[in-house]
């Protein structure tokens, strides 16, 4: 046994030595700048294709269209019937989806008590300080209000992957839309081949080879003395390697406003799935706090807990909030560590939205550096749906679709007013990142995902409803 | 991915939905892509706990009593199928003067609103019953002996033959000027 090990062992190191040195120089080709360029040029591709099949599918549906008019024309003889339809077709368009199914226009319920966006409950009741008798018509703003929710809320749907405008060639973001075409199909089945033959393959190597790379570069790096020539070494070493790390999703990041870049404190940003910290990694390093997992985020983690201070916590951990504040503070107080990224809203949104930032991350420091973040959705849908897909399964999915396309915006530094309190610095910091990446701004709790809405909500709702309610 | 399980919905079944409720095929499909995101199980069939999982149906004070009428309308249990859902949504469909529709008409929407006070579904409001759907809406914040008194004084005020209970047909008489077609409708997008 201990001879065949040996040998097994001795064969190995012959394979993987020149490998490693391979690995090494394919880093430094996928890194350079030209390699960036060539990703953009690829995404620009793409987009003339999409427009082209957007336009397939519109002439399409057009056809479709004009023999639904004469097929009813004739058959019917009913002018107005067939026109009311039309109508309604047109007015669809069928190839561009939209996302709602009804408008809103009344009120909505929110869980701080306020409703929005024009009226109050009742809305009959034109002056909400005038208290009014209770009458029997009281319950339609409430029934109006509930059913509306039934079809269309604003907080589950941010829990699902988010609906595109137009048709990107995938098959799971479509109705149907690659057999409406012969051409629109032969263009499907080509970037099938490209997606799952050539791309997918390619870029589970280099994901392969990237960890690698990252964890022995980080392992060196954790060899070197603690201090500023560590930090500076590190910095270099971990934006290079996500650089690489980008490659196998081949990711074309934009970065805006690089003169707010963050170099100490706490970084806040929108989270969306965890490949937000590759993203942001490949322009600056931050010091990473979270849960421990295991699996795949585990390698990652263990590699990056190896070269710098980073604040990983056990699960059993994580309710301690005094423990995680301490920590947290402990490393803010030192100028010579690398700013701390948090993601206040504790989960992933669909980034579409933003919803409330936990306040601990603001209570800890007066200042924060927030960071927003945009996918742009045509060319993967970055969202990880953590309840329905495990991470190898959404890392497949990503690999194996287009490009990852994406903008960060780094913003202004924000300090915490005197007297403002940190869910009210929380929730100014949420605002500016929601409006800078174009993205609805919910007071919503993001926990919503797993847990049903708190009684507390409701019994706010009720304390409104009451306060309008005259009593003898 | 709520948009994939859309395309099991069959021709027919549309055609049928169309038929019964008035929504266009569009809107049926948008319909069928909610109805099977909240079916959280994938089941095929929506129960309460699928309602309760909206957050803002959750905090709202009559939550409850709206869930529950759209199982007591389908006459089932604890399952409510595509089928049932939308015709229970027909109600809320704007109301159009051309094409008659008995489930958005005026009275489809008051049977609606009177739901959320029968509670036992005997077609009558008794005082308990009202008191219970006040308690519903104000919760801790008013007192319960000024909440029999609210109670009492609508009762006397819509109850016309003097049997201490509001009917149907008193029900609407109460809601006579109030604008229900609006109140009861929702645009729906196509």
């Amino acid at each position: 046994m201990g001879l065949e090990n040996l040998i097994l062992l001795l064969v190995l190191g012959v394979i993987f030595l020149p490998f490693i040195l391979a690995i090494g120089c394919l880093v430094l080709v996928m890194t350079c700048p030209w390699s960036r360029n060539f990703r953009s040029g690829y995404v620009n591709l793409l987009l003339k294709i999409f427009q082209y099949g957007t336009g397939r599918i519109e002439s399409a549906e057009q056809k479709k269209l004009e023999t639904i008019k004469e097929k009813n024309g004739i058959a019917n003889g009913n002018i107005a019937e067939s026109v009311d339809l039309v109508e309604d077709n047109c007015s669809s368009g069928h190839a561009i989806i939209k996302s709602s199914a009804m408008s809103k226009e009344d009120l909505v319920l929110l869980p701080n008590g306020n409703s929005s966006p024009k009226t109050s409950i009742p809305k009959n009741r034109s002056f909400n300080s005038l208290k009014n008798d209770f009458i029997l018509s009281d319950c339609l703003d409430f029934v109006h209000a509930g059913v509306e929710a039934i079809i269309e809320d604003e907080v589950t749907q941010r829990f699902v992957a988010e609906e595109l405008k137009s048709w990107n060639l995938l098959t799971r973001t479509n109705r149907h839309y690659e057999f409406i075409s012969i051409r629109l199909t032969v263009t499907w089945i080509i970037g099938f081949f490209i997606r799952y033959f050539i791309l997918l393959p390619s870029r589970i190597t280099i994901c392969f080879l990237a960890v690698i790379w990252l964890t022995l570069c980080t392992g060196l790096v954790g060899f070197l003395n603690e201090g500023a020539m560590k930090r500076a070494i590190y910095e270099k070493v971990s934006i290079w390697c996500f650089n690489f790390l980008s490659c196998a999703l081949s990711a074309v990041i934009t970065f805006h406003n690089k003169e707010n870049i963050p170099k100490c404190g706490i970084c806040v940003a929108n989270h969306t799935t965890p490949v937000d910290v590759m993203v942001l990694h490949c322009d600056n390093s931050y010091a990473l706090i979270g849960q421990r997992h295991g699996g795949f985020l585990g390698i990652i983690q263990r590699a990056l807990a190896r070269a710098s201070a980073h604040i990983w916590f056990e699960r059993s951990e994580v309710k301690d909030r005094e423990t995680v504040a301490k920590r947290l503070k402990e490393h803010v107080d030192d100028p010579d560590k690398l700013p701390i990224l948090i993601f206040p809203e504790g989960t992933c949104i669909n980034n579409t939205s933003v919803m409330q930032f936990k306040k601990g991350s603001f209570e800890v420091g007066s200042v924060v550096y927030p960071v927003a973040i945009k996918y742009d959705a045509r060319f993967t849908d970055a969202f990880w749906n953590s309840s329905r897909h495990s991470m190898i399964q959404y890392l497949y999915m990503m690999m194996s679709s287009w490009a990852l396309v994406c903008d960060v915006w780094y913003l202004p530094p924000m300090h915490r007013r005197a007297e403002e309190s940190a869910i009210d610095f929380a929730n100014r910091v949420k605002a500016v990142i929601a409006k800078q990446g174009g993205l609805v701004d919910l007071s919503w709790d993001g926990a919503l995902k797993r847990m049903n809405a708190k009684k507390e909500w409701k019994q706010k709702q009720q304390e409104e409803f009451s306060k309008r309610l005259k009593v003898e | 991915m709520g948009n994939h399980s859309s395309l099991l919905l069959r021709e027919e079944e549309i055609e049928t939905i169309q038929q019964e409720t008035g929504f266009t095929p569009n809107q049926i499909e948008r319909l069928y892509s909610r109805f099977t995101s909240l079916d959280k199980g994938d089941n095929g069939f929506l129960c309460r706990e699928d309602f309760h999982r909206i957050p803002e149906l959750a905090i709202n004070p009559l939550g409850d009593r709206i869930v529950n009428a759209f199982f007591c309308e389908s006459g089932s249990e604890d399952q409510l199928n595509f089928r049932q859902f939308m015709k229970v949504l027909a109600h809320f469909r704007p109301v159009k003067k051309d094409k008659e529709n008995k489930l958005n008409s005026r009275e489809g929407k008051l049977r609606f609103a009177f739901q959320m006070y029968d509670t036992d579904n005997d077609e009558q409001i008794s005082k308990e019953e009202l008191l219970g759907v006040l308690q519903m809406m104000v919760g801790d914040n008013i007192s319960e002996e000024q909440l029999v008194s609210i109670a009492e004084r609508t009762i006397v005020e819509a109850d016309k033959d003097g049997d201490q209970m509001i009917s149907f047909q008193e029900f609407c008489a109460a809601l006579e000027r109030t604008d229900v077609e609006q109140k009861m409708s929702i645009r729906f997008l196509n």
